[in-house]
């Protein structure tokens, strides 16, 4: 096994000065922009794009790491000081969270969530440097076949959080697949929906993609509904824990990274689901379950620890498949493709400094993420405090900014408007991002695999059939079909720790109405109509 | 659950959320129209065309767009998104929407002839105005120090040159 002296040897890369300091730098901008309200951590990412341009390969990356793993934490800043969480995956941080902010204890809240993400985090990347290797021997064996089959259970799986509208997770995923199939078609260059307009024969820039849904349509759908009182933030100096918040935190820290690695790592996962198993679990553990509601330390520890843990995981798919399970990282992929390199089984064989930098940077970003964040926390809550109309003309300022500099073409601008009121049209309509942005990164990939595999099968559909693929597609059924298996499943086999996770979650989405529709479906009932299984 | 309550407006929102399947079944044919539309390849390698593939992703499009119409038949409605800033009592507020995508249109066509310096500087002022700042000067100033500090930033940080526009040879 060389997974450890190829991880030392990623820190040899990572340790230089440069790199180092723009790891540093990453974990600080990320952790600013995403502690900003309504910046999850998926719009920070692609904000902070362009900035990485003119960087080395490595460097970049290694930049990125620390975005992502500080802009999650921002995220959760937010959701704990204002209640009112930027991405699916801090709700649940929310619920038990700001309620221990608002009695007082917003400080402890704030501890058990960096101290646990870094657990989680250190813990959940030392499991990836073991595991991702392995997936990439046993990928590299995976045909064009299993590779389509695990993409379209990857589209499936994001379509089908529980607790959401199908249909509408379908419909932004078709949306996303339409963006993603403008342009020449690289197997028979023949343009595809251009119209004959040139900018577009290329396909649609990412970036402009990703910038118009996120920030373009969040600055202008949160323009028409602006909250124009004055918003409470609780005051919060530096986090701390006592003796007892230790001892009730350690375990759901642990627990959290074992149930939210295996979640992200599956190309089926995402954040949701395991957080609120998380809750659900510490809930039932707990020795004071009475205080859940009120403002229990486990409630923010396990979900924090999970959400951590499962976005470690989320990068064994995408760094050995290039299959992303989060916006964030679907996003992500995006910005290492802008660098020709396609993440998938070959990359830890071609690219092997390239990987274990990004990895060892991982430890370093989650370690810095710890130093920075307890003393600076007075400082982050601050920057809630910024005024609405200067933080959403910012957002249009650079999205704006990013956008042009990607290409230097007043097009894009235009593109990015489109691409903003389409995403406004979406968090209208209650069409959740996520299918769309991943639908639009990974569907000409899916297809390029689909193709390949019928090339090889000469036009035979049965080539896209054999034991591997079975397996997946008949997981994908079961996801599709699964609103009518529990019809028909009787009580007693509810599983009903997931079950509670379910019914939590709708509770959640009531109150929040987070990304995800919650409209159409819920608890199974017999009598409900309204299924649009 | 008809979580559109929050909305205020669901009667209203029902009938627009037509419009939503409406538009999902119209793409879905268009792009089925136009992968129909594609002349045969020269070049063709593999059994697979360029047309098949949006030829389902079309016809995916269709399906839903008629299953969203018979969802919201059912009285299924979407909800709104939340979030930090957000509040969905109400309607939409569309004259803020209108001045920030006419801020968002001057830059657009103002940063080539004008220059970054100022089309941002005007983005940034416009949409904090839209946004009900009325601070025209401190926001004028803080428009333009991002303008002009940006341009910097990229210019000697990341190698890229923003339209100096009239200032060219100033900046």
């Amino acid at each position: 096994m060389d997974s450890f002296g190829s991880l030392i040897d990623g820190f040899g890369t990572a340790l230089t000065p440069t790199n180092l300091a723009f790891a540093l730098l990453g974990v600080l901008l990320g952790t600013a922009i995403g502690v900003l309200p309504g910046i999850g951590p998926a719009m920070a990412v692609a904000l902070l794009l362009p900035l990485t341009r003119g960087l080395d390969v490595t460097t970049a990356l290694i930049m990125f790491a620390g975005i992502y793993y500080g802009g999650m934490y921002g995220g959760s800043t937010t959701s704990i000081l204002l209640n009112t969480p930027g991405e699916s995956a801090s709700v649940v941080t929310a619920i038990e969270g700001n309620k221990m902010a608002r009695s007082g204890r917003a400080a402890q809240a704030l501890a058990t969530a960096a101290i646990g993400s870094f657990v989680a985090g250190t813990i959940a990347t030392l499991l990836l440097a073991l595991v991702a290797p392995l997936v990439a021997d046993l990928a590299v064996e995976v045909s064009p076949a299993d590779m389509f089959a695990i993409m379209v259970l990857a589209f499936i799986a994001v379509t089908s959080v529980l607790g959401s509208s199908r249909v509408r997770g379908l419909a932004s995923l078709g949306l996303g697949l339409t963006i993603g199939l403008i342009g020449i078609d690289a197997t028979s260059g023949q343009q595809r929906l251009t119209f004959g307009i040139a900018e577009i024969a290329d396909g649609i820039d990412v970036v402009v993609a990703a910038v118009g849904l996120f920030a373009v349509g969040e600055a202008l759908w949160t323009a028409a509904h602006l909250r124009r009182r004055p918003v409470q933030v609780i005051p919060v100096g530096n986090p701390r824990m006592s003796r007892s918040d230790w001892r009730r935190s350690w375990k759901p820290w642990l627990r959290g990274t074992a149930i939210g690695f295996p979640f992200g790592a599956v190309p089926a996962g995402g954040a949701e689901v395991p957080t609120f198993l998380s809750y659900v679990t510490e809930k039932r553990l707990s020795k004071h379950p009475e205080e859940f509601g009120t403002g229990a330390i486990e409630g923010v520890a396990g979900p924090e620890a999970t959400n951590n843990a499962s976005a470690a995981g989320g990068l064994v798919p995408l760094l050995t498949l290039g299959i992303p399970v989060t916006a964030t990282a679907a996003v992500l992929l995006a910005a290492i493709e802008s660098y020709g390199i396609q993440p998938g089984p070959q990359l830890f064989e071609d690219e092997p400094e390239l990987v274990w930098g990004l990895i060892a940077s991982l430890f370093i970003g989650n370690a810095a993420l710890l130093v920075l964040n307890l003393p600076l926390a007075p400082l982050w809550a601050r920057l809630l405090r910024i005024p609405r109309t200067y933080l959403y003309a910012g957002i249009l300022f650079f999205a704006s900014l990013g956008a042009y500099a990607a290409n230097a073409n007043v097009f894009d601008l235009f593109l990015l408007l489109v691409i903003g009121a389409l995403g406004f049209m979406m968090r209208r309509y209650g069409l959740p991002l996520l299918p769309a942005i991943v639908g639009l990164i990974l569907g000409p990939f899916a297809e390029a695999e689909l193709r390949q595999a019928l090339q090889i099968s000469n036009g035979d559909l049965g080539g896209l059939i054999d034991p591997m693929s079975v397996v997946v597609y008949a997981i994908v059924a079961l996801v599709l079909l699964f609103p009518l298996v529990r019809r028909v499943l009787p009580a007693k086999a509810h599983v009903p720790v997931l079950d509670e996770a379910v019914h939590e979650l709708e509770e959640a989405h009531h109150h929040h109405g987070t990304t995800d529709a919650v409209s159409v479906e819920r608890r199974p009932s017999r009598e409900d109509p309204r299924d649009d299984g | 659950m008809t979580t559109a309550s929050s909305g205020g407006t669901t009667r209203e929102q029902g009938r627009s959320e037509y419009g939503v399947a409406l538009f999902l079944a119209a793409l879905g044919l268009l792009v089925i129209v136009q992968a129909l539309l594609i002349p045969e390849s020269r070049i063709v390698r593999g059994p697979v065309g360029p047309a098949a593939v949006p030829l389902v992703v079309g016809g995916l499009l269709v399906v839903v767009g008629i299953a969203l119409g018979v969802d919201v038949r059912r009285g299924g409605r979407g909800e709104p998104e939340g979030g930090e800033d957000v509040e969905l009592t109400g309607g939409s507020d569309w004259r803020t929407v209108g001045m920030l995508a006419a801020a968002f249109v001057a830059n657009a066509l103002l940063i080539e002839p004008l220059g970054w310096v100022f089309s941002g500087a005007i983005l940034f002022w416009g949409s904090a105005f839209a946004l009900g700042s009325r601070h025209y000067v401190r926001d004028a100033v803080i428009a333009f120090t991002l303008s002009i500090g940006s341009f910097y930033l990229f210019a000697l940080g990341l190698g890229i040159v923003l339209p100096p526009g009239v200032l060219r040879g100033i900046l």
